[in-house]
């Protein structure tokens, strides 16, 4: 195996360890802080795949972003109540055989599908195509998640209002 | 650099943990953090296609995946305070306000 190979395991064995302790311990602020671990590897994988520019958005946007928000919130509820959030889980059972089974047929679908295409990798960094993709052709739909993002904020604002 | 069929399947492993957190969590917050793995799971996918394809479209859909997911994350936290402050609780389970 060669290099890049062996470091991409080792950032997936990080990236599933941390998921599996996301959805696993009972306190729900450590719960946030393996997300964030999680997000972080998800960024290196954007790395291995020769997207750095997406491995930046995902350290700003998620890593910063997403969860500095849900750390609030539960800061914020637990203030309300005055209590530490723990979270149960159940049907434990259940869940572990709903996900194996979605995962076999994934991968059952993936195998039956034949072998895949070859690999035609992109040469150099894909940020310039990217550009040039939301200023030309994705124009539009580029200036329409602007607006999404506006009209989100402003829902989250009037949501969360104290009145 | 492994072949697609690498980052398919441990896209996939990530997927299924979502849904695990999603199916077993009670806690809102939990549940949203369990839709956050699912999503991750779908941006390496698009990624991942994308680069071993040689289409760029592919990362741009991945750039609007994650804006959006923002913009859910921030309307769902929000939703989840109000819904905190008026029932004093987010255990999904006690929230059955429209149960028939």
């Amino acid at each position: 195996m060669t290099g890049p190979v062996v470091g991409f395991w080792a950032v997936a064995v990080v990236l599933l360890a941390s998921s599996v302790a996301v959805v696993l311990t009972p306190n729900l602020f450590h719960s946030v802080l393996f997300l964030a671990v999680s997000l972080v590897a998800t960024g290196l994988v954007f790395l291995f795949l020769h997207s750095p520019f997406l491995f930046g958005v995902q350290l700003l946007l998620y890593a910063g972003g997403v969860v500095v928000l849900v750390v609030f919130a539960i800061m914020l509820t637990e203030r309300i109540v005055g209590q530490r959030i723990t979270q149960s889980s159940h049907g434990m059972i259940n869940g572990a055989i709903v996900s194996a089974a979605l995962f076999v047929g994934i991968v059952g679908f993936l195998v039956q599908a034949g072998p895949m295409p070859p690999d035609r990798p992109m040469a150099g960094d894909a940020t310039v195509a990217l550009a040039q993709a939301f200023l030309g052709p994705y124009g539009v739909p580029f200036q329409l998640l602007g607006v999404l993002l506006v009209a989100a904020l402003l829902g989250a604002l009037y949501f969360a209002r104290e009145d | 650099m492994p072949g697609l069929f690498a980052y398919l399947v441990v896209a996939a492993l990530l997927f299924v943990i979502g849904v695990f957190g999603v199916l077993t969590r009670r806690n809102a917050v939990g549940i949203l953090l369990g839709i956050e793995l699912m999503l991750n799971a779908v941006n390496i996918n698009l990624v991942a296609f994308a680069r071993l394809h040689g289409d760029p479209v592919g990362l741009l859909f991945a750039m609007f995946t994650i804006a959006i997911t923002v913009a859910e994350v921030a309307v769902g936290l929000a939703i989840v305070i109000v819904i905190f402050r008026v029932r004093r609780t987010i255990d999904a389970d006690r929230l059955d306000l429209l149960r028939g």
